[in-house]
């Protein structure tokens, strides 16, 4: 199965062509984050003239950048570790245990993800603002209503991922955990769980990057005080000016982290989308 | 998932010391485990999901507009006067709705194909090694890793007019154009959105994709090399037949999910789209919260899910 030189050509052609079409945006929010106002504000140029570090100084003062960061980080983290949590003892129950409406959960479960955000959006913010007037619980306009609303929408992936993980792991590790006294709890965390590493940490990156990349929901259900960085990013953008260094500026750093999390563990995404596929 | 074996069958025997022992034939807990292990999941399923999906359609029945938004229980109702407005072209209302549908209809398809074909394209270039293949990757697949708005903001500066770089190079260095265009309002808006899409959704087709190509045996390509078959061959033969079930699941989820996008458009136009590239979802949220009227908003909703079902289970139907 010996490439031929045509082949060959091609596939450097196609590639080098993809690559400039991924690279040319990642490159413009690298070079613009480190231009001067008025250089962005110009026509455009390929290469920074005059190399500066300010936008990334000026961004935390042209809007609460660091507080739309905190509530981001709090909203992203906590909805993420609860939602692997619950997805955990789900993908536990569905993978080792023949149950009535296990069939019926699992794709209802998995439906309610392609459903359009739209759906549930109005009604949502409707039982958040009617309940916090009915009952004084302020979900409306909280980072704790995000919170629960985030949770959700990275359940049913990671469920459908931890199962194909966890049906990968020999129930003869169970069976011999369980000769030995253990209950079905202490197999989950003493057996499975830590067969089940790579899988586990794939899917709270993946629940985080839902919470922490999320628009259509943080846009309604925040007000200033929750606002996350969503929404908060387009604050650079005022009726006069537009600050797009520092726009890029923000972008670069609230992305790195994720982009970083995401590539680290990209084969352990690839393993349980094969895993999943299999089935 | 047929080799699942319920704990019920295997050593029930078994004791630990110290545990007290259990009257043989009784299990206790077992049965109602499972239950209880999902229950967390069912509730916030039922709760963020489930009911309001269910309050929703209640809604659409519902004169719903800025004078009952915050007490609904004195929301008149009006049966199907909303699904009426909505669905009559004839009315202001229903032909905006028709044609935010044919947009995203067109987008869709050419967003969904172009993402497929470009994410099959780099998987299979990429399934045997060479130098580099890693570093590409790694690239490839950093579009879907950022977070959406910081993306799509990134692609509302280089579409800017006068200082972005798409009319830089058109313009200035390529001189294929004379004046420079406007991308984000106008015609051109609706190539713009597409190609924001496509730049954000083939990855993930990529992803998939890679991940099936490595449930193929060599052994597969080996024989058909030994049938002398080139890469075209090959790739009809042994490769898109084998991916087919992962290209089932993979078309219907970007269908729904570029269908439904919201993102896109919101961050590109910065909140409202110009009428080129309005997708259903930003019509939808724009036309409830600028009027405030939430009957015919959940009524479009509806409309929308019980279109979306009804292609999905045409396509089940298909391909099964």
């Amino acid at each position: 199965m010996r490439e031929t030189a045509a082949e060959r050509w091609s596939r450097r052609v196609v590639l080098t062509l993809l690559a400039g079409f991924v690279l040319v945006p990642l490159y413009v929010m690298v070079s613009s984050a480190i231009k001067p106002l008025q250089d962005v504000q110009a026509a455009f140029t390929w290469w920074p003239r005059r190399p500066t570090l300010q936008a990334f100084v000026d961004m935390w003062s042209t809007v609460p950048l660091g507080r739309y960061l905190v509530n981001s980080l709090l909203v992203a983290s906590v909805a993420a570790i609860f939602s692997v949590a619950v997805a955990i003892f789900a993908a536990y129950a569905v993978s080792r245990y023949r149950f009535r409406g296990r069939q019926v959960f699992s794709v209802t479960v998995l439906s309610t993800q392609m459903f359009p955000g739209i759906l549930f959006l109005l009604p949502l913010f409707l039982i958040y603002v009617n309940l916090g007037n009915a009952t004084g619980i302020a979900l409306y306009a909280s980072r704790t209503g995000l919170i629960i609303t985030y949770l959700t929408f990275s359940l049913p992936f990671s469920i459908w991922m931890l199962v194909g993980y966890f049906d990968s792991i020999p129930r003869g590790l169970d069976e011999a955990a369980q000769v030995d006294g253990a209950g079905p709890l202490r197999t989950l965390f003493q057996v499975v769980l830590p067969a089940a590493v790579p899988g586990v940490v794939a899917v709270t990156v993946y629940a985080f990057m839902t919470a922490w990349g999320e628009v259509l929901f943080a846009s309604v259900l925040t007000n200033e005080d929750s606002r996350t960085l969503a929404v908060g990013l387009q604050g650079y953008s005022t009726q006069f000016n537009v600050y797009w260094n520092q726009v890029m500026a923000a972008s670069l750093v609230v992305s790195v982290p994720v982009v970083a999390g995401f590539l680290a563990l990209q084969r352990y995404f690839v393993a349980g989308l094969t895993a999943g596929a299999v089935k | 998932m047929a080799t699942t074996t319920t704990p019920a069958t295997t050593t029930d025997g078994a004791k630990g010391a110290g545990q007290p022992a259990r009257p043989p034939g009784r299990r206790p807990r077992r049965s109602l485990l499972p239950y209880l292990l999902l229950a967390p999941a069912v509730v916030l399923e039922l709760a963020i999901h489930v009911i309001p999906m269910l309050v929703g359609a209640w809604m659409s029945l519902l004169e719903l507009t800025q004078f009952h938004v915050r007490d609904w229980s004195s929301a008149p109702f009006v049966g199907l006067d909303n699904y009426r407005v909505v669905l009559d072209v004839d009315s202001a209302a229903g032909a905006e709705l028709l044609r935010s549908f044919r947009v995203t209809v067109v987008y869709t398809v050419l967003s969904v194909g172009l993402s497929w074909v470009l994410g099959t394209t780099a998987a299979v270039l990429l399934q045997r090694p060479f130098r580099g293949r890693a570093v590409l990757r790694a690239l490839f697949l950093t579009p879907y890793a950022l977070p959406v708005y910081t993306a799509v903001i990134t692609w509302t500066f280089l579409f800017q007019r006068d200082t972005g770089l798409v009319n830089h190079v058109l313009v200035d260095q390529l001189n294929l154009l004379d004046d420079r265009p406007f991308w984000l309002i106008g015609d051109n808006s609706f190539v713009a959105l597409l190609i924001v899409s496509i730049w954000r959704t083939w990855p993930f087709a990529f992803l998939c994709i890679m991940a099936g190509l490595q449930n193929i045996p060599d052994e597969l390509y080996e024989a058909a090399a030994m049938d002398g078959a080139g890469f075209w061959r090959r790739l009809r033969a042994v490769t898109l037949p084998m991916l087919r079930p992962v290209n089932l699941v993979l078309l219907l989820v970007l269908f729904l999910w570029t269908f439904n996008d919201f993102n896109t458009p919101y961050v590109l136009f910065g909140g409202t789209a110009p009428a080129e590239a309005d997708l259903i979802s930003l019509h939808i949220y724009r036309s409830s919260f600028q009027t405030w009227d939430f009957g015919t908003g959940s009524a479009m909703s509806v409309a929308l899910l019980l279109f979306l079902l009804l292609v999905t289970a045409g396509y089940l139907l298909l391909t099964n």
